[in-house]
């Protein structure tokens, strides 16, 4: 789409929703719809308090397991952009952690798309979260959950091997 | 044939590495064939990479499956089903 339009950034620094769909709606008078998902730290999980996250992650896959997210969902609807931001490092409760952003012409295509692209990335973009709570610090477990919602978009090249029922170390 | 070995998370804290180079023998040519290989050292290696455990593989930084070839130079990563967002 646009060259050298910074569709996926991994980063330690928060991220400002507003300025971020202005950036998106700059470039094209054509956008009608404006979808965002922002992802936040909760103070609970599982049954515990948590005082706080730290968010780690592998460099160089991540940017590209992201883009290919991006690039999947811009070739399955007609979206005009699409962004994502994902934080790392340590985080607090309220703070952000993901932003999906998705721009188009009408908002159906831009709900389904925002949706597909974060149901994406919890299954398949390597990022994983370990929380600090009174019982001490913890990995977060996959969810189910998320593997049941990746399979809504019928994504047959799925070579992770999740499957429901796997996965829980505990 | 050397490649390198990359673990995250939950696995590079129980296996107490984050990066490392290695000399594999001959026949090992598959990511399912490094997973064994390093088993093979015993210990928490065994009990991290058996069969069975929730593990995820990548090769040169795409998520994989034990069948996929390697080359020389190659990066193998280990890790924990992903849960970020």
């Amino acid at each position: 789409m646009q060259a050298g339009n910074m569709t996926v950034r991994v980063q330690t620094e928060d991220f400002d929703v507003s300025s971020e769909v202005a950036a998106m709606r700059a470039h094209s008078p054509r956008i009608g719809a404006v979808v965002t998902f922002i992802g936040t730290v909760r103070d609970m999980n599982d049954g515990s308090s948590v005082a706080e996250m730290e968010l780690e992650h592998y460099p160089g896959m991540t940017e590209k397991a992201l883009q290919a997210i991006v690039e999947q969902a811009k070739s399955r609807w007609n979206i005009d952009d699409a962004l994502v931001i994902h934080r790392v490092g340590p985080l607090l409760p309220r703070d952000q952690i993901v932003l999906v952003a998705v721009t188009s012409a009408h908002r159906g295509e831009a709900f389904d798309a925002c949706e597909f692209i974060i149901d994406y990335l919890k299954t398949e973009a390597p990022f994983w979260k370990k929380e600090q709570t009174p019982q001490g610090a913890r990995w977060v477990d996959a969810r189910v959950i998320d593997d049941e919602a990746l399979e809504k978009w019928h994504v047959s090249d799925n070579k992770t091997g999740n499957k429901a029922g796997e996965g829980s170390g505990r | 044939m050397n490649i390198e070995l990359r673990f995250f998370a939950s696995v590079r804290e129980a296996l107490g590495v984050s990066q490392e180079t290695v000399a594999l023998p001959a026949g090992v040519a598959t990511v399912g064939d490094v997973r064994a290989f390093l088993r093979e050292r015993g210990g928490k290696w065994a009990e991290v990479l058996a069969d069975g455990r929730a593990l995820r593989m990548a090769y040169d930084q795409q998520m994989t499956d034990a069948a996929t070839p390697i080359r020389d130079g190659g990066e193998v990563a280990f890790f924990p089903p992903v849960t970020g967002g």
